[in-house]
């Protein structure tokens, strides 16, 4: 497996790992993309209005059980017909990745929104703030943290899915496991799988980074440094402890 | 003046939750709706703010009538205090307080600074601004509460149950320094509770209602307890409301103060003994400030810390009978410490002489 990671001539070419990353995660983002314009959207509706709960428990389950590799035969089966060229595949992978993004994403986004204090919101409304502000400036901000918890597992689902692409002779890292089963070149499949993981891994730090930045620590209950209007820093021991009472 | 006309609210399934309403909180005072759960009171308090509608009736703010008005604009008029301060978790306290001053067009800096001054003026650290709200404990969070209310300094307030979320000994001292800074500000405020010892306590006046939404009373503290207008409002204010009227009642002259001979710490035993009434000699320390209650005859050597009694509390001369009668009753040695405006000895009552003032004063005059 390290012989063939590091063998140079894998790294170049059509069917270079380089590319094969690229496939990878261009599948994976543009599901990415497409089940979180679905998702969130629908959650924060569902979870503001009351309106469709039923949708949440029954369809994002279901969609959760789903066997990605007969979907994705089934839907080449049906799809491929009526598009010539490549697209009669890429379109059935996309829908199944996306398929698989939309529960979590959904589930979690509508839990966010659910979450939220009832007091702030009231509070929000009480004070007059009007329906989109208490949106964007209670709501929103308030379910990101499980919102974005939920676009996470998402990604990590789609990552390791999309070597599924290969089954249909598309590209992307599961070509390296589909591949090397058929020639029982298992450092080939070795190498497709730890890549696969690897990008798994690195992105999941990527969200988990990109979560710290957005989400406010009051939420989070980091405790950040303290420091007075003046700018003068409170040392931190005084600054963390929360007071009794 | 917030004003209600007929209001009644009910629901389609048939219940009516306030029930005719007939209302009127004045300009500058302190409205209490009080009543058992289920009697429209917090209803009626969001109607004023349009987070309820009103079936039928319409609610004045200083004559205007609030049905024709955009309700978010209306909302921003008026300061709205909740249960469990509803305090946006994501922000800092600082920006908590600014929300209604940048809601209303101010500067982020001129925001920031009225914050900040508000955070003083209701007893919060300069420390606390950065802190988010799950740092700080309830108590606390209520203040920032009654803060970002009068960021704007509306001429109104809508208070929630805004002190029974907290302990009993914080939500004491909450109140008393909500009435200091309702002498200082004199909002007009309505404010809902279930608790009819702080609806006494906090209100100019006070609208019973009960199960229905009705009203059945509406009348100063004093004339609550003195004279309830049925059974309803008699049993809903108490059972030691006789008592508890003597709160209401100014003590200023009426009862006579008696002297009282004092020693200090580290008097001789000899001396606690020449000095004592009966049992009991009151101690004080060079100021003449009242430390507590002592028995000679418990004392060998000279008088110490340890032998002071700390029973008996003490009333202002200025006070309320039943600030004087309490500390007669209270005292070991039956006479009830009375002291100046600086906590400074004048002399002793008994209960006698105090239940003889209140006797000879058939016509209660009231403290406030």
């Amino acid at each position: 497996m390290i012989n063939y990671l590091f063998d140079p001539a894998h790294w170049s070419g059509a069917d270079g790992i380089p590319t094969l990353i690229g496939e990878h995660l261009i599948y994976s983002l543009i599901a990415l993309a497409i089940a979180a314009v679905i998702a969130v959207p629908l959650g924060i509706y569902i979870g503001v209005t009351g309106k469709g709960v039923f949708m949440i428990a029954g369809l994002a389950n279901a969609l959760r059980a789903l066997p990605s590799v007969g979907l994705l035969i089934l839907l080449v089966l049906l799809i491929s017909p009526a598009f010539p060229s490549k697209m009669g595949y890429i379109l059935p992978s996309l829908i199944v990745l996306v398929l698989l993004a939309v529960p979590p994403i959904l589930t979690n986004t509508y839990a966010g929104v659910r979450a939220v204090d009832a007091a702030a919101v009231d509070a929000a409304r009480g004070m007059g703030f009007r329906t989109m502000k208490i949106l964007t400036d209670v709501q929103l901000p308030c379910s990101l943290p499980l919102m974005l918890s939920g676009v996470r597992s998402a990604l990590l689902q789609i990552i390791s899915t999309a070597t599924i692409a290969a089954y249909i002779s598309l590209g992307g890292l599961g070509r390296l496991l589909i591949d090397g089963k058929a020639q029982n070149d298992y450092s080939q499949m070795v190498a497709g799988a730890v890549l696969v993981a690897l990008l798994a891994l690195f992105f999941d730090q990527l969200l988990a980074f990109i979560t710290r930045r957005v989400v406010s620590p009051g939420l989070t209950r980091r405790t950040v440094k303290a420091t007075l209007p003046s700018g003068e820093v409170i040392p931190s021991e005084t600054a963390k402890t929360p007071t009794a009472v | 003046m917030i004003r209600f006309e007929s209001i009644t609210k009910a629901y389609p399934d048939g219940t009516v939750a306030v029930n005719g309403l007939d209302l009127e909180a004045p300009t500058g005072k302190l409205t209490i709706l009080v009543g058992p759960s289920g009697c429209g009171k917090t209803t009626s308090l969001r109607m004023i703010n349009r987070l309820i509608e009103p079936t039928s009736g319409t609610i004045y703010l200083d004559d205007q009538p609030t049905s024709g008005m955009d309700a978010a604009l209306l909302r921003r008029r008026i300061g709205y205090v909740i249960q469990h301060a509803g305090l946006f978790p994501h922000r800092t306290i600082v920006d908590n307080i600014a929300t209604m001053p940048l809601l209303l067009g101010e500067s982020r800096q001129k925001a920031r600074h009225r914050a900040l001054e508000l955070m003083e003026r209701v007893g919060l650290p300069e420390t606390f601004a950065n802190r988010y709200p799950w740092q700080l404990s309830g108590g606390q969070q209520q203040r920032v509460g009654v803060a970002r209310a009068l960021a704007s300094d509306p001429a109104f307030m809508l208070m929630d149950e805004p002190f029974s979320a907290v302990d009993p000994v914080v939500r004491a001292q909450l109140q008393e320094e909500f009435l200091r800074l309702q002498r200082e500000i004199g909002k007009t405020i309505i404010m809902v509770t279930h608790d009819i010892d702080e609806a006494l306590k906090l209100g100019d006046q006070v609208a019973v209602m009960r199960v229905g939404g009705k009203l059945a009373q509406m009348a100063t503290p004093s004339e609550l307890l003195t004279s309830p207008a049925d059974e309803f409002v008699a049993d809903f204010v108490g059972r030691d409301r006789g008592y508890r009227s003597l709160g209401f009642t100014a003590a200023a002259g009426s009862v006579a103060v008696g002297e009282e001979w004092t020693v200090q710490l580290g008097a001789s035993a000899a001396e606690a003994q020449a000095k004592a009434t009966g049992a009991w000699v009151l101690v004080v320390d060079a100021g003449r400030r009242p430390l507590g209650w002592a028995q000679p005859e418990q004392v060998h050597g000279e008088l110490r810390k340890e032998h002071l009694n700390l029973s008996g509390t003490s009333a202002q001369a200025s006070g309320t009978m039943r600030q004087l009668l309490d500390a007669a009753l209270s005292s070991p040695s039956r006479r009830g410490v009375v002291v100046n405006e600086h906590g400074e000895l004048l002399g002793t009552v008994t209960a006698t002489d105090v239940v003889k003032a209140i006797e000879a004063e058939p016509h209660l005059e009231t403290a406030r």
